[in-house]
């Protein structure tokens, strides 16, 4: 690790204005940044942390009756705190360990959107808001490829707003060595239509699954998917699976989170 | 009945209070006064030739004390090797040189190329990374077959190629064994990979360099499995340093699993800089740089071919193994598909014909050597993954398959040079069907198949060589060195004991049972009795722990030591009790006149020699400590059967492991939960190892898996409850305690039952899967059923 300085804000106009600086960088719960700075992969001069910022933190609905969980609030805290969404706490709770879920964010997962974490998954399958300090921005706008997000330079994710589906789950099916997902499929039902989101598949990072979307529209139910295939083209490959079996998972897992979601 | 002995059999193991309090004393624990961080500048490309190294810019950086080079260790000795093996041809091994940091060439990804030595760990990084490297990339030499083929670039350029040695056995049985073959009614023949595996030892390796320059002595302190031999080796074929002006200390070691025995260049770095800066260096390996400089395990690629009659009698076996050597020749690398592996290729079974052939290879990686088990669980995977498949072939059940093959008479000399003493392979196999629930399986099976899961049950049995081993036998193989083991009972005033071994705890508990075995043969408490070990100064020259040699050889010289001392006690005894020392017995910490009543306690004599008042000092001297040094007379011959039953998922290919029994018969057990924890541990390895790991290098020879990320251990909720029997016991005959050693007994036993399930699930399901390469990912179980 380089040697960097820490600012620990109180409040979000703060911490955009510590973000402004040169080589500054948001922290969250440090679960993969500090994995990087360990390995000397980055070198931020300054590390903004959230983690005092109280306005960032916390669950609680809104009037329009989506769930609100602030941008600092762990993974163990929406797992324990999202009972009215089952699927998003199942999801959350299946992260990493629990000394991971402690510290582990939804701002610093969104943010950093690794192509097999799982929120991404949550996020794009329940169409949900983003909303930083300068603006709100459509999941279906926010993912933008593997590591890469709409967020500009020390833009910050204050919250995240879903709507909460009537039925929805979560299928992880784990890479053997990190335990994220290898692949992940989310389907959110909601009245206007069923969502089917897709992590650690593609080399674009979490996408959705048109075709599925829409049998699964027309008729919720397993049997709908009968005869559904994902391509190859475009999965990840690697020692952990070919993109054929990746592809194949999707399928796979689409069911099981439709069959479950039930 | 089993006979676990010792006063309280399973008496907890004491060291444990330390280790999970936070209080044990590991190497990292240890700093010292002036102790400077020394950080190695490791080459990322897997081959290369080294055309310059600039230090200038780097050397002028805060707190750096100074560079070290390659150039630096001009005249110094190269890392050196345990074992020569002899070709077929009758040549010796190539050997290549190991420099302490690399000249003139980079050999594999982690290579040393320069050691910044400075104030703090950090300036040492901030520097490393400010030397400029020149390194012309080679193409890398990774597949071990390609490595051989005309035209492969070499490793080492003065070598003539990167075969290491085309070693045969038993080269005189090889037309026979052919002849054999070609008339048997059946052949198996089975290609597979014995995948490569880092070790992972909890903690990581540390060596803290130190130099007293008052009286010219150096010292290492070093995450050590065998402290003797690393003074040894680094002591007179690296540093030149008499072993009397050098002292090794490996205190609590937190795992070693075989990675640990090696001498490794950065405990020479330590101790020769600590020499040349007159400062304590200090190196602790990171995570990541454990993955590319330990010594990896296993990396076979091998094909056998068995050979029945119609009536299911082995007839022959002949086996091709390529051997991976990586870069470098590690420690025992040459020793481990070998004379660990050949000699294996019976196992519990009479087939009169073996060939066994292994070319070990040089490429650009990390050097491989022993892990857990080494040697014996290539030749038990093979042999019974081999097994099953004829098996599978010939319409024999798998399990009476092996019974009709088993060795009864004992001793028996098998046709690759062994002499197996005792077993009783029927028993253990009946034990394991009893505990596993044989007779249920059925019944598990269609509750599974309700699930819409494959089920399958794997069985398999082995044998291993453990208590390694005899000096002379070794000696004749190719081995540098003896493998006795020595002990120094130390009976102070008052009663208490020192035993002072050259047999290194590193997990194993000795500690604890080591105690136990003298506490019996004086009829002391166990508490009475310290064991002291990891540190040249005061334990007598031993060869440390690996090969679950420990309580067969090191427990043999503490009993040959305490023996001693209560020949001596006994003396003293009868001086006191005014009575013949043939007369004298001891019992329960007493020692009275046969037939009588009079008596004198332990801690009496042991006053009496210590305050020699009333003592017989015409005859024997104050005192009482006793060294002794025990050589085997033959390696033991732990044997068992294990069994696995999994679940296949169809739709993702992913295998669970549902239950897991092992019957073991290790001879007389002392402490039978430590043995049990042993065997649990030894199982969940080999189940990593089925599953899970596997160190896997692209073309160009970097480690894919070079992180927890991509480099899969086993979890404990990747594991069943195992149930694990050792109450088949016969006792080795040639051993004073009858023991045979424990330790690695799961991780050789458990990977073919694993892969024998897996094969057994898909097959039940219709499947024609007759392997799978370990590991047994989602991944490969599915396009293994799906091509
Ligand atoms: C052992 C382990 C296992 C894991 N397993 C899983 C798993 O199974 N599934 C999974 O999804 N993830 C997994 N993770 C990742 C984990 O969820 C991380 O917590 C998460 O990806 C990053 O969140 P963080 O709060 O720790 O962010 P940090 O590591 O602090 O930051 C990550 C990035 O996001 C930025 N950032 C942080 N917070 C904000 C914010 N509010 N607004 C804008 N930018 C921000 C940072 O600047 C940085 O670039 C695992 C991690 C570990 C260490």
């Amino acid at each position: 690790m380089y040697s960097f300085e820490i600012e620990r804000p109180a409040t979000i106009a703060e911490a955009v204005a510590a973000l402004k600086g040169e080589d500054a960088q948001a922290l969250g719960g440090g679960q993969t940044l500090i994995p990087t700075l360990k390995q000397r992969l980055a070198m931020p001069g300054v590390l903004v942390s959230l983690a005092g910022i109280d306005a960032i933190n916390g669950i609680s609905r809104n009037g329009a009756g989506e769930f609100c969980i602030g941008g600092g609030s762990t993974h163990a805290a929406v797992a324990g705190g999202a009972g009215a969404y089952p699927a998003l706490a199942a999801l959350a709770g299946g992260i990493g360990d629990p000394a991971v879920r402690n510290r582990g964010t939804i701002g610093g997962s969104l943010a950093n959107n690794d192509p097999s974490a799982c929120y991404p998954a949550a996020a794009l399958g329940s169409g949900a808001t983003i909303v930083t300090n300068a603006r709100e921005i459509a999941a279906d706008d926010f993912f933008q490829g593997m590591f890469t997000t709409a967020l500009d330079e020390g833009e910050i994710i204050t919250e995240v707003r879903f709507a909460v589906p009537e039925v929805a789950n979560y299928q992880k099916f784990e890479q053997p060595a990190s335990r994220f997902a290898l692949v992940g499929v989310f389907v959110a039902k909601y009245a206007s239509g069923v969502r089917v989101a897709v992590t650690g598949a593609s080399e674009e990072g979490v996408f959705r699954w048109a075709e599925a979307e829409a049998a699964l529209s027309a008729d919720f139910s397993a049997a709908a998917l009968d005869g559904l295939t994902m391509s190859a083209a475009g999965m990840i490959g690697d020692l952990h699976g070919t993109a054929e079996y990746r592809a194949h998972l999707v399928a796979v897992m689409t069911r099981r989170a439709v069959q479950a979601a039930g | 009945m089993p006979n676990d002995i010792g006063h309280s059999a399973s008496s907890k193991r004491r060291e444990d209070v330390r280790f999970l309090t936070g209080v044990g004393n590991y190497t990292d624990d240890i700093d010292l006064h002036r102790q400077s961080h020394v950080v190695f500048l490791r080459s990322q490309v897997a081959h290369g030739r080294l055309k310059a190294v600039e230090t200038t810019a780097a050397a002028a950086m805060p707190g750096v004390l100074r560079i070290f080079t390659g150039a630096d260790f001009e005249g110094v000795g190269g890392i050196p090797t345990g074992w020569q093996i002899t070709s077929r041809d009758g040549e010796v091994m190539q050997e290549p040189g190991h420099p302490v940091l690399a000249q003139g060439k980079v050999r594999f990804v982690g290579d040393m190329i320069a050691a910044v030595v400075a104030e703090t760990e950090d300036q040492a990084r901030d520097a490393a990374e400010a030397i400029e490297l020149d390194i012309e990339e080679l193409p890398a030499v990774i597949d071990m077959k390609a490595a051989l083929a005309e035209g492969s670039p070499k490793v080492h350029d003065d070598l003539t190629g990167n075969l290491c040695y085309d070693w045969g056995f038993v080269e005189d049985n090889r037309d026979a064994v052919d002849a054999a073959i070609k008339a048997a009614d059946h052949v198996t023949t089975l290609e597979l990979v014995n995948n490569r595996l880092v070790a992972n030892p909890m903690e990581p390796r540390v060596a803290i360099g130190d130099f007293a320059p008052g009286t010219g002595d150096s010292t290492l302190y070093t995450t050590s499995q065998n402290p003797h031999l690393i003074r040894l080796l680094m002591g007179a074929f690296v540093l030149g340093i008499p072993e009397h002006k050098l002292r090794v200390v490996a205190p609590d070691v937190g795992g070693g699993f075989g990675t640990k025995i090696f001498h490794y260049a950065e405990e020479a770095f330590c101790t020769f800089a600590a020499k040349a800066l007159k400062r304590p260096v200090k190196w602790t390996s990171t995570r990541s740089e454990a993955f590319i400089s330990d010594a990896h395990g296993r990396d076979h690629v091998t094909k056998i071919e068995l050979a029945l009659s119609k009536e299911g009698d082995f007839l022959a076996v002949r086996t091709d193994t390529h051997a991976n050597m990586g870069a470098y020749l590690s420690t025992f690398a040459p020793a481990v598909p070998t004379w660990l592996h050949g000699i294996l290729m019976a196992g519990n079974y009479k087939t009169p014909l073996i060939y066994v052939n292994v070319k070990a290879v040089f490429t650009n990686t990390v050097p491989v050597d022993a892990y857990r088990g080494a040697g014996r669980p290539e030749a038990t995977f093979q042999l019974e993954r081999v097994i099953d498949k004829a098996a599978r072939e010939m319409g024999f059940d798998p399990i009476e398959l092996r019974r009709r093959n088993f060795i009864h008479d004992f001793p028996y000399a098998t046709p690759v040079a062994v002499e197996y003493d005792t077993g009783d392979y029927d028993a253990t196999l009946d034990k394991l069907l009893e505990i596993s629930d044989h007779a249920g399986f059925e019944a598990r099976r269609d509750a599974s198949a309700k699930k819409g899961l494959l089920r399958g049950l794997g069985i398999n049995c082995y044998i291993e060589a453990c208590g390694i081993a005899p000096s002379n036998l070794v000696g004749q193989l190719g081995a540098r060195a003896g493998l006795y083991e020595s002990a120094t009972v130390r009976v102070n005033a008052t009663g208490g004991l020192v035993v002072m071994t050259g047999s290194h705890s590193h997990g194993q508990g000795h500690e604890t049972a080591f105690p136990q075995v003298i506490a019996k043969m004086i009829g002391i408490d166990e508490n009475m009795i310290e064991i002291v070990h990891g540190d040249t100064a005061n334990a007598p020259m031993g060869m440390g722990t690996y090969g679950s040699r420990s309580l067969a050889v090191g427990g043999s010289a503490m009993v040959r030591a305490t023996e001693k001392i209560i020949a001596k006690a006994k003396k003293i005894a009868a001086h006191l009790l005014e009575a013949s020392d043939a007369d004298i017995e001891l019992k329960d910490g007493q020692f009275s006149i046969v037939g009588t009543d009079k008596s004198v306690a332990w801690g009496e004599v042991t006053l009496a020699a210590y305050v020699p008042h009333n003592y017989p000092l015409d005859d024997i001297e104050p005192g009482l400590e006793e060294t002794a040094f025990y050589d085997p007379t033959n390696f033991t011959y732990p044997a068992g059967a294990y069994s696995c039953e999994v679940e296949v998922d169809p739709d993702t290919g992913r295998v669970t492991i549902e239950r897991f029994a092992a019957a073991d018969d290790f001879g007389n057990v002392i402490n039978p939960m430590i043995v049990e924890g042993q065997v649990h541990g030894g199982i969940g390895q080999g189940i990593g190892q089925a599953l899970l790991e596997g160190a896997v290098y692209d073309d160009n020879g970097q480690l894919l898996t070079g992180s927890y990320m991509d480099y899969a251990m086993p979890r404990a909720d990747d594991l069943p409850f195992f149930q694990v029997d050792h109450s088949c016991q016969t006792p080795c005959t040639h051993n004073p305690l009858g023991v045979k050693g424990c330790g690695e007994a799961g991780a050789i036993g458990s990977p073919p039952a694993v892969v024998n399930a897996v094969v057994d699930a898909l097959q039940r399901a219709g499947l024609d899967v007759t392997h799978i390469d370990m590991p047994l990912s989602p991944a490969r179980v599915w396009s293994a059923m799906n091509s």
